[in-house]
């Protein structure tokens, strides 16, 4: 439904997190934790990161002072709506022995409004609809959060140094799946936001938020600064079809180039928007009165993930390295439809070995091109 | 019917004690099992001793002295289950650096009188004695997991107990990476999982407590280039 696109002053950012709120919302945000961007409830729009950039590379992140007051000009942190709603622990059922009670089910699901969803987090959330709401199964917690979520996105216009999303066919302009859409103006006397509704529920904050209308040349300024955005992208992903290099490259050699570095310590499944996996666990209190079922994410990455009868498939780095790789980039496409790689960078500024997917896919595609030259 | 209660038997062997002070701490939540599991031999907390076997032995420490080599196969001999807890029983601990060094130099520097000694010339995990059912790691061990432990084995289920690295719990407690956004070193990556990623929590690098994690890929860290790593091995190197 795209609506116009009206302007919200800065001064008023307030008045949308106190609106979220009345309507029950538990508001959650960009702050600054232990030099970070990290998500957290919101109290009030004095929380944001206000005048706090980021500088990424593989491997690295760094927070730094902007010479603007821009709450929203920083790209991706360790976190993302994955984190929100698709929560790191979660429990499944609990149960009594002396009532000989079993609950089934979280408790009654909290609703959440996201604000300063990237539009690569759209992009993700696209993807996990697809998993954990696409099949005939729901996914009852996820769906349960997710159909309660209010999204509020802000399009990107500065791009992160480890950002790809437009090579993944998405891009820093969002397109779909949000509440409320904001560009970010910050300049040095400035301060505001081009908002626009991307549903109903949207549009019915939006009336409630004293906005003012948009002359075509600040909208014109917006979408300038979001395409500069999206030609500023360093990174990007071979230019082939995915799926059929990393079948191509089952065997090469490369796997094992990259083992060498990867610690296999998971952190690229933690921080991916889209990495869905979980165990569960069976927790017990010491009287044996009480017992749960929790479910935590897990991670390819872990020896316990491929445990058949008798032990782990997939014990070498290279073996699970590959299979990571593979699914997002390969396999993923045949489960779910698409790829699950957004391009949002973040397994690459938070490996700690710096191993970056896109320049791992293109010594993958190298590799296929020298096989396949004619000797 | 008290026959039918469990019996939880802590031994100490070469250690600082601090494994057993973790349990100490534990009081609130053993406290709920006092009707349930008998503690029948525990010289930290009680000069009460009671016969064995026990169903569950916890044991504290590392294997130093002939003495201590000959009492741990005593000890498994009366234990159901035996549980080696914190980074001496399973690992050697802080005393293994002997396994390196001249051990009768160490002790004529030490002992005014170094013939009275008898001690070995390694100090070597439990597991290199006697058979061990499971293994908590750490220095000391975490309360968390140690009473995930209890619970388990007086349930009848298998624990939990995670051998991916630190930085499973680290991503899943929302910290922030203190090699990536601050660079400064962490052993979290080779690091085995189960103190919930304590030291990052307070943005401070792993140092690598509780041992190996599953797979160590410590080759990775020293060899990630211009990474704080190099900065470990260069320490190392220096040492
Ligand atoms: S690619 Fe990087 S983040 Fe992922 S498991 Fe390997 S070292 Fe860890
Ligand atoms: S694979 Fe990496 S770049 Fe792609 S969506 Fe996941 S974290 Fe982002
Ligand atoms: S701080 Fe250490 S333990 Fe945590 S994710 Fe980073 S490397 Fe892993
Ligand atoms: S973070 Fe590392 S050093 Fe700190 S308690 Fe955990 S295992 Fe030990």
């Amino acid at each position: 439904m795209p609506e116009e696109s009206v302007l919200l002053d800065v001064e008023a950012l307030p008045r949308l997190v106190g609106e979220l709120r009345e309507r029950g919302y538990t508001v959650i945000g960009p702050t600054v934790r232990d030099g970070a961007i990290m998500l957290a409830e919101l109290e009030s729009a004095a929380d944001l990161p206000y005048g706090w950039g980021v500088e990424t590379e593989a491997g690295r992140y760094r927070l730094r002072r902007r010479a603007d007051n821009a709450a929203f000009a920083h790209s991706a942190g360790p976190q993302s709506v994955k984190d929100i709603l698709h929560p790191p622990r979660a429990r499944l059922w609990s149960a009594d022995r002396a009532t000989g009670s079993v609950t089934a089910g979280p408790d009654e699901p909290p609703r959440y409004a996201i604000l300063g969803a990237r539009p690569c987090d759209l992009a993700a959330l696209g993807v996990l609809d697809r998993v954990f709401t696409g099949g005939a199964h729901t996914e009852p917690i996820y769906t349960a959060r997710r159909d309660g979520a209010f999204i509020v996105a802000v399009e990107c216009t500065e791009p992160g140094a480890t950002c790809f999303c437009t090579s993944m066919g998405g891009g820093p302009d969002a397109r779909d799946g949000y509440d409320l859409a904001m560009t970010e103006l910050a300049g040095e006397h400035d301060d505001r936001f081009l908002i626009r509704a991307g549903s109903p529920a949207g549009a019915e904050v939006l009336a409630a938020l004293p906005t003012r209308p948009a002359g075509t040349e600040v909208i014109g300024e917006a979408r300038a600064a979001v395409a500069r955005a999206a030609g500023a992208m360093t990174r990007s992903m071979p230019d082939e079809p995915l799926p059929d290099l990393l079948a191509a490259a089952r065997e090469s050699p490369h796997w094992t180039d990259v083992a060498a570095r990867c610690l296999t310590c998971g952190n690229c499944t933690m921080v991916c928007p889209t990495c869905f996996c979980t165990t569960t666990e069976d927790v017990t209190d010491l009287t044996g009165e009480h017992a749960e079922r929790w479910r935590r994410w897990d991670s390819c990455f872990d020896l316990d993930f491929s445990y058949l009868h008798g032990g782990s498939v997939r014990t070498s780095g290279e073996s699970r390295y590959r299979q990571w790789i593979s699914h997002k980039l390969g396999t993923w496409h045949d489960q779910f439809g698409s790829s699950g790689c957004v391009g949002c960078g973040r397994c690459i500024a938070w490996c700690p070995a710096g191993i970056d997917i896109t320049a791992e896919a293109a010594a993958l595609s190298a590799w296929r091109a020298s096989e396949e030259e004619p000797c | 019917m008290t026959s039918a209660m469990p019996t939880l038997a802590v031994w100490k062997f070469a250690s600082c004690d601090g494994c057993q002070l973790s349990l100490l701490d534990c009081e609130d939540e053993l406290l709920a099992v006092a009707g349930r599991v008998r503690v029948a031999h525990f010289l930290e907390a009680s000069r009460a001793v009671l016969p064995g076997p026990y169903d569950v032995s916890l044991v504290e420490g590392s294997i130093t002295t002939p003495d201590d080599a000959e009492r741990i196969r005593r000890v498994r001999e009366v234990s159901r289950t035996l549980v080696t807890i914190g980074a001496c029983a399973t690992a050697g601990g802080i005393q293994a650096l002997r396994d390196n060094a001249d051990v009768a130099e160490f002790a004529s520097v030490v002992y005014a009188h170094p013939e009275y000694i008898a001690t070995l010339a390694t100090s070597t995990p439990i597991a290199a004695h006697v058979d061990v059912d499971y293994e908590l790691h750490g220095c000391p061990v975490d309360r968390r997991q140690l009473l995930e432990v209890l619970g388990a084995l007086l349930i009848g289920r298998k624990p939990n107990i995670p051998a991916h690295s630190v930085c499973f719990e680290c991503k899943q407690r929302h910290n922030v990476c203190v090699v990536v956004a601050h660079g400064t070193p962490c052993l979290g990556p080779v690091t085995r999982a189960g103190c919930g990623a304590l030291c990052p929590a307070v943005s401070r690098g792993c140092y690598g407590c509780f041992g190996p994690a599953e797979t160590p890929n410590y080759a990775a860290l020293e060899s990630v280039p211009g990474s704080v790593f190099l900065e470990v091995t260069r320490r190392k190197e220096q040492s």
